[in-house]
């Protein structure tokens, strides 16, 4: 049961409870994310300031690790550039996907989630909210290219 | 004919020794996929070692015993099903394989603008997307028979939504996600009063119940062998005779023509003209070798057995705090579907298999069921003849490990 507890650590039943940044951003860019084989499905809301995430939240109904990986997601993001958001998309992926569970990027309250790589069945559930947000910040700074 | 013992049947099947995630394996999903004896792997083994070669094709001795094998399967499956002549035998790659082609061939080239295609809420998607393709390459429309709370079928509204505009009923046998037994003979009774022509989908059927093409007087009834302890990739469509007669091929290729040549084509006779290609023929050998394993067990007594089984099963989690069960209707069989409150299913999931419990949990290729109930996913524990109340202890010793952590 070791690694079971290492994928269900209490900080991610806490955020699967009580979830942050559970909430809709009005005239925000919002981005579907949907998982057509366990069902998860969330809408994720992205405010962009001056090139910055001022304001990122989420909506929607999935297991407890699609969850918790949203809401440590939308802490994470806030003051982010784009890119940097972009480069944090890319940390967290080889985290939860690298092979060895040797030392990644430091990623602070996300290195929770590292414990997915041992399911492989669940890496999908981790990295929903991720794969919205990177077609969320695509979609955005796309327009803010055709602004400029 | 022996009676049915459990533990005989279990050592059948060498997989059930397994251990994963060093616990003993637990199989609860047969629904999606069925475990398969000694007999099946062996028949497939053997084919490989001492038959292998292309049937209907070749003079030499292989090709013969190759040949041989894959239509004594056709005879085994015509007989499975109680099927008037092995014409009515199309050999698919199993039972999506066959409602394509249902819905290409005969929806394709019957349908009209404005005619019906009537399914039902419990459809699988399989069930559900030919027809939905068909509809949009003919202009005809998609009626569904809505259930109710309990999972059932209205037949009030079934009765209501027939008419002379509905020309294809496909219904499920069993739901794969409820485990809903649906009375189909009566439907299919009530469909041709209004001439429609009805499919019945038996991917779920076929594991448990004893099935009579002739006696359910369906025009269409498709199978899959995975489902029922043969091999995947092979199944069986049984089409009435007149039917696939008159049905243009669904494939091109080797084996459905009689004589090819640039300017005309003539096709072979059914069911060859629907089996265009090399077929699985391992698998087809091995879904023999599956009915010959069913034939071989009374399958009244396994019946009655799985549903002892499913009913302990349905009374032992009815008792864990905060569990409900997705389907209740009064004839079920093979399927226990539920959700634990505070707990999403995949996490459930997760959990169980590393206690060596293996379920499916998500939609089950069922979305509009699920829908319906207005959940996401459900937790779904599925016997086979395999199963004992051994295992659905340890199912439900598991879902209290589940709701230690989350509850």
């Amino acid at each position: 049961m070791s690694e079971l507890t290492d994928l269900y650590q209490e900080v991610i039943l806490d955020h699967n409870r009580r979830p942050h940044n559970f909430r809709v951003i009005e005239g925000a860019t919002s981005q579907e994310g949907y998982n057509p084989l366990c069902g998860d499905r969330l809408t994720l809301y992205v405010a962009m300031d001056g090139g910055v995430i001022r304001d990122v939240a989420f909506q929607g109904s999935g297991c407890a690790i699609s969850k918790a990986s949203a809401s440590l997601m939308t802490d994470a993001l806030k003051g982010k550039t784009a890119d940097e958001a972009r480069a944090l998309f890319d940390q967290f992926h080889a985290m939860i996907t690298s092979d060895h569970a040797g030392p990644t990027a430091d990623l602070g309250k996300l290195s929770v989630l590292a414990g997915v790589r041992e399911f492989p069945t669940r890496i999908k559930c981790a990295s929903l909210a991720w794969h919205t947000m990177k077609a969320a910040v695509a979609h955005h700074s796309d327009a803010t290219v055709s602004t400029e | 004919m022996q009676a049915f013992n459990v533990d005989q049947v279990r050592a059948d099947f060498p997989i059930l020794t397994e251990r994963v995630h060093t616990k003993p394996l637990v199989y609860l999903d047969s629904a999606n996929t069925s475990q398969k004896p000694e007999a099946v792997l062996k028949a497939m083994d053997d084919y490989y070692r001492h038959a292998n070669a292309n049937i209907h094709r070749a003079t030499h001795l292989l090709s013969e015993r190759a040949t041989a094998l894959y239509e004594g399967s056709r005879a085994k499956a015509a007989a499975f099903l109680n099927a008037p002549d092995l014409r009515t035998i199309v050999l698919t790659k199993g039972t999506t394989d066959g409602i394509n082609l249902v819905a290409q061939s005969y929806g394709r080239s019957t349908l009209k603008p404005g005619d019906e295609i009537l399914l039902t809420w419990l459809e699988h998607h399989a069930n559900i997307v030919p027809w939905q393709l068909v509809a949009e390459q003919t202009g005809a429309v998609i009626k569904v028979v809505p259930i109710n709370e309990a999972g059932e079928l209205d037949l009030d509204q079934y009765a209501a939504l027939l008419s002379s505009r509905t020309k294809i009923v496909a219904i499920g046998h069993v739901s794969n996600a409820l485990g809903t037994i649906n009375p189909v003979k009566v439907m299919i009774a009530q469909a041709h009063a209004t001439d429609a022509v009805v499919l019945i989908d038996g991917a779920q059927a076929t594991p448990h119940l004893v099935v009579d093409v002739q006696a359910l007087d369906c025009d269409f009834y498709v199978l899959s062998s995975h489902k029922m302890y043969g091999p995947t990739g092979t199944g069986v469509l049984y089409g009435r005779a007149s039917l696939l007669e008159a049905m243009p091929p669904y494939q091109g290729g080797g084996d459905m023509i009689a004589s090819v040549t640039f300017e005309k084509t003539l096709y072979n006779q059914v069911p060859y003209k629907f089996e265009a290609g090399t077929p699985n023929m391992a698998g087809v050998v091995g879904l023999g070798a599956a009915i010959d394993y069913l034939a071989g067990i009374d399958r009244d007594a396994a019946l009655a057995h799985e549903d002892a089984v499913l009913d302990y099963a349905t009374a032992q989690v009815r008792q864990i705090p905060g569990a409900r069960i997705v389907g209740e209707a009064k004839h079920k069989t093979g399927v226990l579907s539920f959700v634990l409150d505070g707990v999403h299913p995949h996490d459930a999931g997760t959990i169980l298999d590393q206690q060596g419990v293996a379920v499916r949990t998500g939609q089950h290729c069922a979305q509009p069921v699920m829908d319906r109930f207005g959940i996401p996913a459900t937790i779904r524990a599925s016997l086979g003849i395999y199963n004992t109340r051994e295992d659905i202890d340890a199912l439900v010793l598991g879902l209290h490990k589940v709701r230690e952590l989350f509850v």
